[in-house]
């Protein structure tokens, strides 16, 4: 029963998400950490083809990707802790499944922009672009919370866990780069929602604050600037 | 009650086709409606922006005026939705995830590498051989000696990966890879599943599809 094991930090967003998970659901589990820029043996056997973090393992068995990794946390353990992360009906599970994959796909990568941005105009132009993802996820959440707390209504449900990961990460964002993103006046709805969702009980238990995720970031930027400088060296 | 179901779509595009391969499995009646008229990738209709204004793009599914966008999404919904008969997904959680993680694995790789062998030239086009030829191995081997990746059932993975089948002419002709050379058990499943009504409809001859690619190619001047 114990017999569930995480590899990951939870300084990575994309690990939070299970933490997230495993949190709502009340299940124990071990935390194994990864060394930064370090790939264990473990981590190399049980993910193959992409050799990342998170990685859940469960009696024996590893789970991959974080979307693959909440829904199966979700269906072994339905009942348990908060409930049901995906939402029961149909259409709104394929909105929470649709803002997921727009969140991966589109938003993070102008969040990762900003702090990979060599020129202030790079660094701006990432910026416009996380603010107009940020007003269509706004959007999103007034229609998917139909007036309530949170992207699941009354109960966190699968957008929250799966784009709440990064509210700390914005943060980091914002005092990194001197920018206002995530701020009252233009997403109301959002900047609401973040703070509600920090202070639920299964999330402030397990989130990492915002300084700790700047510390990171700010190794990360330091990571990205030296890859940058040694593929110029190359060409 | 009758229900409205709508399909936005492009004849060619393999999520589109995941989507009426689902669709056909279920027996589900809907309405067609092609988008792009003239391959005008900027004409499209006011339907189209108005139901996926955040990527403009097919194929998405309407039903009852709410509309679905992403195609592996589409899938689900339509197997949640309309879930009397062969279920999409294995019972047991795990071989759930499995599954999972396949059909995202076919999304994240197989189109973009696909569509580098067919469009670029030397260098770049032998790395994307390379590496398509990895991919198809992977997956190959996830298949193993199963009927379908679903096991008995054909299911997720395979609706996910079967529309590709008939770009492997296009792999050839365009970019020297034989996928019956490479993966001969792979090119079996698609000719097992070929056999199959709904995709047995719902692919296009290989051959149209290279046309398409080469009018495509000779369009964006690129020879």
């Amino acid at each position: 029963m114990a017999d569930v094991k995480l590899i990951g930090s939870p300084l990575s967003p994309y690990v939070l998400r299970a933490i997230l998970a495993l949190s709502l659901k009340k299940v124990e589990y071990e935390l194994l950490e990864e060394k930064f820029g370090e790939k264990s043996e473990l981590l190399l056997k049980s993910n193959p083809i992409y050799k990342k973090i998170p990685v859940l393992i469960h009696h024996d068995r590893p789970i991959c990707e974080s979307a693959v990794i909440v829904e199966y946390i979700d269906e072994v353990w339905p009942e348990s802790g908060f409930g049901a992360i995906l939402p029961a009906d149909a259409y709104h599970r394929a909105l929470h499944r649709f803002w997921t994959y727009y969140v991966d796909d589109k938003w993070f990568p102008s969040l990762v922009a900003i702090g990979k941005a060599e020129t202030e105009e790079a660094k701006a132009e990432a910026v416009e672009r996380v603010r107009a993802g940020l007003l269509l996820l706004e959007e999103a959440f007034v229609k998917l919370s139909e007036g309530k707390a949170f992207f699941g209504g009354d109960r966190v449900a699968f957008l929250d866990v799966m784009f709440g990961c990064f509210v700390n990460w914005i943060v980091a964002a914002e005092e990194l780069v001197s920018v206002e993103l995530l701020d009252e006046a233009t997403v109301p709805a959002l900047h609401g929602w973040a703070v509600r969702f920090r202070e639920h009980e299964a999330v402030k238990e397990v989130m990492p604050d915002s300084g700790r995720v700047l510390g990171f970031l700010k190794i990360l930027q330091a990571k990205w600037k030296a890859d940058a400088a040694a593929a110029k060296k190359k060409l | 009650m009758a229900e409205v179901v709508v399909l936005l779509d492009l004849w060619v595009s393999p999520f589109g086709q995941r989507c009426r391969i689902a669709l056909a499995e279920k027996g589900v009646a809907y309405e067609y409606k092609e988008e792009y008229k003239e391959e005008d990738w900027t004409n499209k209709s006011p339907l189209l922006l108005q139901s996926n204004p955040v990527h403009k793009k097919v194929p998405v599914l309407i039903h009852d005026g709410k509309p679905v966008c992403e195609s592996l999404i589409i899938v689900q919904y339509i197997y949640e939705v309309w879930s009397d008969g062969a279920p999409l997904l294995p019972a047991d959680p795990y071989a759930r995830a499995q599954a999972r993680f396949w059909g995202d694995f076919v999304d994240k790789k197989i189109y973009e590498c696909g569509t580098r062998l067919w469009k670029l030239k030397g260098e770049a086009q032998q790395e994307a051989k390379k590496e398509l030829i990895e991919i198809l191995k992977l997956l190959q081997a996830e298949l193993g000696d199963k009927k379908y990746f679903g096991g008995d059932a054909f299911g997720y993975v395979d609706i996910a990966l079967v529309p590709f089948c008939a770009w492997f002419y296009t792999y050839k002709a365009c970019g020297g890879l034989s996928v019956e050379a490479e993966v001969p058990k792979l090119a079996a499943w698609g000719r097992r599943c070929m056999e199959r009504e709904s995709v047995a409809k719902t692919l296009y001859d290989p051959l149209k599809v290279y046309e398409f690619v080469c009018h495509l190619k000779k369009k964006y001047g690129i020879e």
